[in-house]
């Protein structure tokens, strides 16, 4: 069961023929699958699409009315090997995952995919995770379209145009037997619009037919002399057939503009930035209305030449915006003017930045260079941003009135006050939620290496990871996700100290089980392997993997890890189901870089996702509570008049809700630690605050709700006895109170 | 040549620009839809887009709406292209959840002073880096109202956070209830209202919060108060409560300056505190010796810097932390009911506390009689055997009738504490502390203010406290080492600073590294790396 929970929103999709659809660019995306008569989707959680597997997840009940069949793939691999199922037979299959990673891993599956080409529609929809809100290197998913010849849909960020474009996207790759990749950028993924749905399609073949008639045709398996063929066929039938469909069906798009000699040619994902940036010049509307003709590319591979060169005959100049690096449409259109001799100059990343996200600031900058060496004169005439100013009046008019949008003159930024809040601010590193399991894992780690000095770390893809930040800072190296282990395997050389990995019980199962632990076994690693187990896919928004303790209906779960490393030849497993247990994690830890045994040490660090755990449990406490039962809830406090001050505890723990405040003591000038009402009770500041030996400051109240006759007894008699011993102390005291 | 015939209409309509500024779990993205609903509601075209990413896992993110009448979007004949980010000089209203998001809204440039409405809550939520400081890392929340104040055409700031918390709900509502307070957004109360009745949640409770945030900007000032950081001085009673300290609080005011009299108070109250009255006498008595000091070598033009700084820090010196100070404090009743209060248990609950203690042979032989306590400390067998039995974690259950007596005859053994190891230790090292002061003043008044504070070092337990007591050492070779030098106190004062800057003490190290080859003659002993 995934963190959030779209079991509202997916009645959406049962919406009938020719009504609104409003909502999150995720949900439009699954009822375009819908209305497209897709047979398969497979895919695998990672922002920005996680939210893309959750409502796949929540919709399975409405899948399987419509016959079809959803799974969770165990890795992008796998979602890539199960295209297969539309080589042979006309079924249309969607996968999605979180590109380029995601990408990376599934080339293989792609490339035999691309090579033999397809007979059902093939849709890769990848979440290009590029610029703010990316967790990943930032490269381009179109280099891997280039590579394997697969088409690469870049539409406009409306959910009008992202729906229509699966729909064609389907019909580009039938048409051109191509594998088609359908690119959608993080803020469209959460972006919230409308659109006019069409009616839910069942899939005209199903995989049901398929199983019954089995098909095979040797000419499309990636095999001498079949594979030769294919790189023809590319060429000769499917480029033009995809060309042939493209121009056809309008699937580019042409704005006219006033300035007919100069245009802009851009990505159709970047329209809506191009077009604000374009109206804080004065040269756009709200609407797209452009002073300035566009060539917008929803297909932005391949290029197509004869729209390229239709669309520059005439121009003296056009601006190229092209998000990322490198400049590959650039080159491409480069070449495509120059072979048909055509002058018009084409700019582009020499008035654009080569690399990061274009911000619509960016954008702004670019065309203005752009403008004011091709067509100065646009830019003059509209210093106050006409449009806006007819904007504010006209709007103005209207019962709502809408403030004017009128770019700064001077960036406020540069104001000396706030510039220097660059020294008040605070960084924010995302980190370790309240209560996260995985922090006193790493606390013990710290108390490990105080003892047994530093180590070599290698770390992994997971909430895991925001270990390397403070307060923890541990960790050398992330190679991907799940290669923890493997990225040690080099160190695997007899000394002092041994190499430490951390992996994910997501990581494990995506191919960590093979790459890190069978690799470790076979080549004899003696490194320390620990393998973060939280009961989900945490990072990703808490879906269900094999090993996961939940109950299921549409998956196999509690398959233990420990089962699987015994399996893969592990000799030194240790497994710990409570990671609070600080001293006890810290002595196995140290126990697995001193012991002789040899061969990878493996720990299984248990204990569930606390964001989950408390999303699982909240509600049942509540309702025990309610009816009259007894319960328990368990709260952590700092004592202020025994903590010095000092936040040793911070530096071991740094959980959201351990925080400082005022002593209110005017001899301690120091803040002093405080846990505030976010607190669950997980324990973990207690057990550091022994593990490491630190102050007696914290305590842990546990709040008896609902107590019984007993509670009640044996209250009262303590009562009695601490609160006479009490009362008379503080008598004494107050005979000397000053 | 450029043609200037336009056929292309550009139609009238803007949109509103909202940017929301939160941290994880805030419920940024509640708001963001709260107000998409009200607005579609209302008949306006509503977009919002976000970046959660990994910053939902407690990091900061941003959620962007634009707005727009659909009448507007009709005369045009077309859907509006909305914009899928901020532009800084270009947002309408920004919203943050807690008041350094604000400080980093306006570092983006997406808070103009021509346009733009900034409304933050007050409260602080603080970073890790501000909570790890060894010391008072806490960013200064003025320099934010202060930018905010130019930055803004209109700032609205003020604890939205604990008016959700007094509403029983949370900031999203208090937030929500501020921007319609603050009149930024073209709908009425009642759209708002309704939005939130609809979600169904916890209405009641939001719609408190909501109350609360909007009477809060519906009356908030042009220009928000600064926040006042500063600590409340301790007040000195016209009479004491009781008639045995009558007589030291006389001599407070009598033999002392003014200036000096609030901290002696509260040293006294500690002391009384801590060990007794007479306790308290004798440090009254050392600080008349320090008075008599200060006044020889010019306090009284001093604003009497010494006998203030001496008067605090010798009261925190003398009431050192030890196991009988930490048994005393957690067995008060007051203690019992401030747990209770900060747990928010309710009268038909009951509230137990468990403590987390790691007594080591230090503490045990520190509470000692001295002689026995070193004759332990030093035995192998003996030492060694009470180290494996006793040197383990507890789980004291002081509501339990068994752990609470053990701790109260502890705490009553306060009345040996002028006998125990622990005293004497502490007391040399005062008398050695008190010793430099003196020997310094009559050369340099400033250094010997500076020597006095960095006793501010000195604190924690066990490992921390050793780590600590170490730092200060350090800082007193130093101390040694400048006296006679032109900028002895300055340097000594950087120093102390450095001693906090990080918890394995390079920056003191590579200060001290510094200050020592800037001297005449340097000694090895501060080649010395970090304890």
């Amino acid at each position: 069961m995934a963190e959030r929970s779209f079991k509202k929103e997916v009645q959406q999709l049962r919406i009938p023929a020719g009504e609104e659809f409003r909502g999150e660019g995720i949900l439009a995306i699954t009822k375009a699958l819908l209305q497209s008569g897709v047979g398969y989707v497979g895919g695998y959680q990672g922002s920005p699409i996680s939210h893309l597997m959750d409502v796949l997840a929540d919709a399975n009940e409405i899948l399987e009315e419509l016959d079809v069949h959803f799974e969770t793939s165990a890795s992008e691999a796998t979602a890539a090997a199960m295209l297969a199922a539309s080589v042979m037979y006309p079924i249309r299959g969607a996968v999605t995952w979180k590109s380029t990673v995601g990408t990376n891993v599934a080339s293989d599956a792609l490339a035999n995919l691309a090579s033999g080409g397809v007979t059902g529609g093939a849709l890769i929809i990848i979440g290009e995770d590029y610029g703010e809100g990316s967790s990943i290197m930032q490269e381009r998913s179109h280099a891997f379209a280039m590579k394997s010849q697969m088409w690469l849909l870049d539409p406009r960020p409306n959910l009008e145009s992202i729906v229509q474009s699966v729909e064609d996207g389907f019909e580009l790759s039938e048409a051109s037997n191509t594998p088609v990749m359908l690119q959608v950028r993080i803020r469209s993924c959460h972006v919230h619009g409308r659109f006019i749905t069409k009616e839910n399609k069942r899939p005209r073949y199903t995989l049901k037919q398929a199983l019954e008639n089995p098909v095979r045709d040797t000419t499309r398996i990636v095999l001498p002399p079949a594979s030769f063929t294919h790189e023809h066929e590319k060429i000769q039938q499917r480029w033009p057939a995809a060309v042939k469909f493209i121009r056809e069906k309008k699937l580019n798009e042409f704005f006219d503009g006033d300035y007919k000699d100069i245009g802009l040619i851009l990505q159709g994902g970047l329209y809506n930035g191009v077009i604000r940036a374009l109206q804080l010049l004065g040269l756009a509307d709200s609407y797209g209305n452009s002073r300035i003709p566009m060539y917008v590319m929803n297909v932005t591979y391949p290029v197509i030449d004869e729209e390229v060169i239709e669309f520059c005959n005439g121009k003296r100049a056009v601006l190229l915006l092209e998000e990322g690096q490198p400049d590959y449409i650039e080159q491409n259109l480069h070449a495509i003017l120059r072979k048909a001799g055509v002058t018009t100059h084409l700019s582009g990343k020499d008035v654009l930045p080569m690399a990061g996200e274009y911000t619509t600031a960016a954008m702004k900058t670019g065309l203005e260079a752009f403008l004011k060496t091709w067509q100065a004169d646009c830019l003059a005439t509209h210093e106050a941003v006409a449009a806006d100013e007819v904007a504010a009046t006209a709007v103005a008019t209207m019962e709502a009135a809408a403030p004017k949008a009128k770019p700064a003159a001077v960036p406020i930024t540069f104001h000396p006050k706030v510039k220097d809040l660059a020294n008040v601010v605070p960084a924010r590193p995302a980190g370790f939620c309240v209560g996260c399991p995985e922090r006193p894992i790493f606390a013990a780690m710290k108390l490990a290496q105080q003892d047994l000095g530093p180590h070599h770390v290698s770390c992994d893809i997971g909430c895991h990871l925001f270990s390397i930040l403070p307060p923890f800072n541990l960790g050398a190296t992330t190679m991907g996700y799940g290669l923890g282990a493997a990225s040690s395997s080099a160190f695997n050389v007899k000394t002092g100290k041994r190499s430490i990995s951390v992996m994910g019980d997501g990581g494990f199962w995506h191919n960590g089980l093979t790459s890190g632990i069978a690799n470790a076994v076979f080549n004899k690693n003696d490194g320390v392997i620990v393998i973060v187990d939280n009961y989900y896919s945490s990072a990703t928004g808490g879906q269900d993997i094999p090993s996961s303790r939940a109950d299921n209906p549409d998956r196999s779960t509690k398959n233990p890890i420990e089962h699987a490393i015994r399996g893969a030849g592990v000799k030194w497993v240790r497994t710990i189901d409570r990671t609070y247990d600080v001293a006890r994690v810290r002595d196995t830890l140290e126990e697995a870089l001193t012991t002789t045994t040899d061969g990878p040490k493996v720990i299984i660090a248990q204990s569930e996702c606390m964001l989950n755990k408390q999303r699982r449990i909240k509600p049942l406490f509540t309702k025990a509570v309610k009816s009259g039962q007894r319960a328990v809830k368990e709260r952590f406090g700092v004592d202020a008049d025994v903590c010095t001050g000092d936040h040793a505890c911070i530096r071991l723990s740094g959980c959201p809700s351990l925080s400082v405040k005022d002593s209110g003591d005017p001899l301690k000038e120091d803040p002093v630690a405080h846990v505030d009402s976010g607190c669950v009770g997980c324990g973990n500041c207690g057990e550091v605050a022994e593990a490491a030996v630190l102050c007696p400051s914290f305590y842990r109240a546990d709040i008896i709700h609902n107590p019984t006759g007993g509670d009640r007894f044996m209250a009262k008699i303590r009562k009695a006895v601490i609160g006479f011993l009490q009362r008379r102390r503080a008598e004494r005291q107050a005979r000397f109170a000053l | 040549m450029s043609t200037t015939t336009s056929n292309i209409v550009l139609h009238p309509g803007t949109p509103i620009k909202i940017a929301i500024l939160a941290m994880g779990g805030q419920g940024g993205g509640v708001l963001a839809d709260w107000i998409v609903e009200m607005a579609e509601a209302a008949g306006w075209w509503a977009q919002t887009t976000s970046v959660p990413g990994v910053a939902q896992r407690t990091g900061a993110t941003i959620y962007y709406l634009e707005l727009l009448p659909e009448s507007a979007a009709r005369a045009a004949g077309k859907p509006p292209t909305l914009a899928m980010m901020p532009t800084p000089g270009d947002v309408d209203l920004v919203v943050a959840a807690e008041l350094m998001e604000a400080g980093r809204a306006m570092q983006r440039g997406l808070v103009a002073p021509d346009r733009t409405t900034l409304i933050t809550s007050s409260h602080r939520s603080f970073a890790v880096g501000e909570k790890a400081a060894l010391g008072n890392g806490i960013a200064d929340p003025n320099k934010v109202i202060d930018a905010g104040r130019e930055a803004a055409k209109r700032l609205m700031c003020f604890d939205l956070q604990e008016m959700a918390e007094k509403a029983g709900s949370v900031i999203s509502a208090s937030l929500f209830g501020a921007i319609a307070g603050s009149g930024a957004l073209p709908f009425e109360r009642a759209a708002f209202e309704d939005t939130i009745r609809h979600s169904g949640k916890g209405v009641d409770a939001s719609l408190r919060a909501f109350a609360l945030g909007f009477d809060a900007a519906a009356a908030a000032p042009a220009s928000p108060a600064p926040i006042d950081t500063s600590r409340p001085a301790p007040e000195v009673p016209e009479r004491a409560a009781s008639p045995a300290t009558q007589a030291l609080l006389d001599r407070v005011k009598r033999d002392f300056p003014a200036s000096a009299h609030g901290m002696l108070v509260a040293g006294l109250r500690r002391l009384i505190d801590f060990q007794d009255l007479a306790y308290a006498t004798e440090y009254l008595d050392r600080m008349d010796k320090i008075r008599a000091l200060d006044a020889q070598h010019g306090g009284d033009t001093a604003a009497w810097a010494l006998t203030g700084a001496m008067a605090h820090r010798l009261a925190v010196a003398m009431s050192y932390d030890d196991v009988i100070r930490v048994a005393d404090l957690k067995t008060r009743g007051s203690r019992f009911e401030r747990v209770r209060k900060e747990v928010g248990a309710k009268a038909d609950q009951l509230v137990y506390t468990t403590e987390f203690m790691h007594p080591r042979l230090e503490e045990i032989c520190g509470t000692l009689p001295a002689g026995l306590g070193r004759w332990l400390e030093q035995s192998k067998g003996i030492g060694g055997f009470v180290k494996r039995r006793m040197e383990h974690g507890r789980r004291v259950q002081t509501g339990t009738l068994k752990w609470f007596l053990a701790l109260y005859l502890l705490s009553g053994m306060r009345r040996f504490r002028r006998s125990t190891l622990r005293h004497q230790i502490e007391f040399a090292g005062i008398e050695q502390w008190v010793k430099r002061v003196t020997a310094a003043v009559s050369a340099d008044y400033a250094l010997a203010v500076e020597i006095a504070h960095c006793r501010r070092l000195v604190k924690g337990y066990s490992g921390t406290h050793a780590r600590s007591g170490d730092r200060f050492a350090r800082l007193m070779e130093a101390a040694d080492r400048l006296l006679g030098q032109a900028d002895a106190a300055p340097t000594l004062a950087r120093l102390r600073e450095a001693a906090l800057a990080d918890e394995e003490g390079r920056q003191l190290e590579i200060q001290m590294g510094q200050v020592i080859r800037g001297l005449t003659n340097p000694t090895s002993g501060f080649e010395r790396k970090a304890a």
